[in-house]
């Protein structure tokens, strides 16, 4: 595959031809915040936490869905950068009930961790206080809609690494929900196959499985990688 | 000048919350006496004053403002004070406390006071300060200086604040120090 060659922050780095910008950062040990990005599920560019700065763009470009191009000049971190992706945090944390102290997903947050590590430490938003529901009609798991960012790790990881497509999403902008099949209860599903990736790729408390209290919800999306190197390249480790 | 007057004056106060911060600040133990060998407690749920004072250098104010009160009370604290500090998720967020938001303030009181199986019935809403449509976080009340998150924030995270305040150095919590929850 060839070689192209752009400046990430003042350094030139390589990085292999159709690679995005994310993946050459990640290869080069460039930390760049992501949500809705995950190893081994297609980019999808929605949480914009990986807006990056590329020279002759008006418009910050998410690094996850930009493909790295020869002599490209990339600004990953800078005041106005850090500034926007604090403000999306924000917007985030005001569009639903995230509300940590009493989360399954407290300690082991993803939208938490990141909140600290960007240092939002206040929301200047209104919060909108949305009415939002939970279904926990599944046997085992359990969905909480004031806690999903609509990264839409489930309904991809559901659609191509398990094939089942039970999650989809209804409705536009604020009003978006993830759904089970046609806006049916989860526990009625007929597609679900009851694996549980969804559960395990969920960054926050919005997927759980029963019986989970306050910070006692523990994600491991590893397994994501370790399956898909079996299956496309033949190779099966832990 | 009196030894008494060198002193940094700090205040503490209980909005809408469920005093687990203030639980926590008396949680830095032995710290609390070289705590007070610097500053004067001025007011707060931990000493006797009625009134808010005058002159205060530093308050941390715990809790939402989720009444009129809560309200006419942290305006007179910012009025009063140098240097606010939102101390705890309910004051930075709204947290626990702003989870009745999504319920009109009327269908609750009639749930609670009307509806419920209490002791304390609908007489007393004769009495008690009027809510306000959503608890909010303070610093949609008035302006705030230094946010200090946590549910509640452990004793080394009020200590950290608090000796940089004192020693006048700007407050730079770590980031493992200012996660919510």
């Amino acid at each position: 595959m060839p070689v192209i060659t752009l400046t990430i922050n003042d350094e030139l780095v390589s990085a292999r031809s159709g690679q995005s910008i994310l993946e050459a950062c990640r290869d080069h040990d460039i930390q760049l915040p992501t949500l809705c990005y995950l190893d081994g599920l297609s980019a999808r560019g929605g949480c914009r936490l990986c807006l990056v700065d590329v020279a002759g763009s008006p418009r910050l470009l998410p690094a996850c869905t930009t493909e790295a191009l020869e002599n490209m000049v990339v600004t990953t971190h800078n005041e106005k950068i850090d500034r926007y992706r604090r403000m999306i945090l924000e917007l985030t944390f005001a569009e639903r009930n995230h509300t940590c102290a009493v989360c399954v997903s407290n300690e082991n947050c993803e939208l938490q961790s990141l909140a600290a590590e960007l240092g939002m430490d206040h929301v200047r938003y209104d919060y909108l206080n949305p009415e939002l529901n939970l279904d926990t009609s599944h046997e085992r798991y359990g969905v909480d809609h004031n806690r999903c960012l609509l990264c839409l790790r489930c309904v991809r990881v559901c659609d191509e690494v398990e094939g089942a497509h039970t999650w989809d999403v209804m409705g536009r902008g604020v009003e978006s929900r993830v759904i089970t099949d046609l806006n049916r209860p989860w526990g009625d599903s007929e597609s679900c196959t009851d694996c549980g990736k969804c559960v395990e790729v969920c960054p926050t408390g919005a997927l759980f499985d029963k019986g989970s209290s306050v910070a006692e919800m523990k994600k491991e999306a590893s397994f994501l990688r370790r399956i898909l190197d079996g299956r496309e390249k033949r190779q099966w480790q832990r | 000048m009196s030894e008494q007057q060198k002193k940094i004056r700090l205040a503490t106060v209980w909005l809408g919350g469920c005093s687990g911060c203030h639980m926590s600040f008396l949680d830095l133990d032995e710290r609390l006496i070289d705590l007070l060998e610097q500053v004067e407690l001025v007011y707060g749920p931990l000493v006797d004053a009625k009134e808010f004072p005058q002159d205060v250098d530093i308050c941390l104010v715990e809790g939402a403002v989720t009444n009129v009160e809560n309200l006419e009370l942290a305006r007179t604290i910012r009025n009063n004070s140098k240097q606010v500090i939102s101390f705890g998720d309910c004051a930075v967020t709204g947290n626990v406390t702003s989870m009745r938001n999504r319920i009109p303030v009327k269908d609750l009181l009639t749930a609670v006071y009307h509806e419920a199986q209490a002791p304390i019935g609908a007489e007393s809403l004769k009495v008690l300060p009027a809510l306000l449509k959503k608890a909010l976080p303070l610093h949609q009340a008035v302006k705030v200086d230094i946010y200090l998150p946590g549910c509640p924030p452990a004793p080394e995270r009020i200590a950290t604040v608090v000796t940089a305040l004192l020693n006048k150095q700007p407050v730079e919590l770590q980031p493992e120090m200012r996660t919510f929850g």
